[in-house]
């Protein structure tokens, strides 16, 4: 196996959900891109530390997994309150946030 | 080795195109069961790189627990599961050459800096003991932050979510 198998696999997931981030209307949406690039990420983790022989990068592929679902349950709560107060959870609708 | 390069090559596609399917689907709860694909195969991807612990993480906490977040989410905003014409932005082909330079350039510094460098084929599998040696040894004081940042994700999700 190569290394740049798994990178570059990694780097196909992040590009989509970047995509997903731009291209989404529906905040939920975003959230599952944004799940996409964590994720594209702990993969390259992973990939270095069977490269380098280390446990290190597995340390923090599990912190980031802590992190991500720390970031969905605020992100959610965030989507739930913006839809409670507008009855619509889509992001362009959102402008009078500019302050 | 060539069943595992057969085995990378079947689950890296079923993932792109999971992926693909995910941030172009018309459907909430689709994407949602799409994203389900990708992370499983990311599991999978994980055992390949002798990372079981980290793979298991990975079924419990995004398979089992983010997923169900996420449905409830589609769920309580009432996001109309079903089909749904408004999900994309107006301009969201500004995204397709972002991703496409974006690609073109990680794929470029990759394979410069990289090449055709293998991994090491004789990689033991990381047992549960070695990362937890390292996570309550040197990386203790990560660790510790992190469970604060839990605890405030609790409470804040608790304080936004709350009727009053």
């Amino acid at each position: 196996m190569l290394v740049n198998q798994f990178l570059i696999l990694g780097a196909v997931l992040f590009c989509i959900g970047v995509y997903g981030v731009i291209a989404r209307r529906n905040a939920v949406m975003v959230l599952m891109s944004i799940e996409l690039i964590l994720n594209s990420v702990n993969l390259n983790f992973l990939a270095f530390a069977l490269r380098n022989g280390s446990v290190d990068g597995h340390v923090f592929a599990l912190y980031i997994i802590v992190v991500a679902a720390a970031e969905v349950g605020v992100g959610l709560a965030l989507v739930l309150l913006v839809y409670r107060n507008r009855k619509s959870i889509a992001l362009d609708e959102l402008s009078e946030m500019k302050g | 080795m060539v069943a595992q390069n057969i085995a990378f090559g079947v689950i890296a596609t079923i993932m792109v195109f999971g992926a693909l399917r995910v941030v172009t689907v018309k459907n909430v709860v689709h994407a949602a069961l799409w994203l389900v694909l990708v992370l499983a195969g990311l599991a999978a991807q994980y055992i390949l790189l002798t990372a079981e612990f980290v793979a298991v993480t990975q079924v419990l906490v995004y398979i089992g627990a983010v997923m169900v977040l996420f449905l409830f989410g589609t769920m309580l905003t009432r996001a109309q599961i079903g089909h749904e014409k408004e999900l994309n932005n107006s301009n969201w082909y500004i995204g397709i050459p972002v991703a496409a330079l974006l690609f073109g350039v990680m794929t470029f510094a990759l394979i410069s800096s990289f090449g055709n460098e293998k991994l090491p084929n004789d990689g033991a599998v990381v047992s549960t003991q070695e990362i937890s040696d390292q996570i309550f040894g040197p990386y203790l004081l990560p660790f510790w932050a992190l469970s604060f940042v839990l605890l405030a994700a609790v409470i804040g999700a608790i304080v936004l979510a709350r009727k009053d």
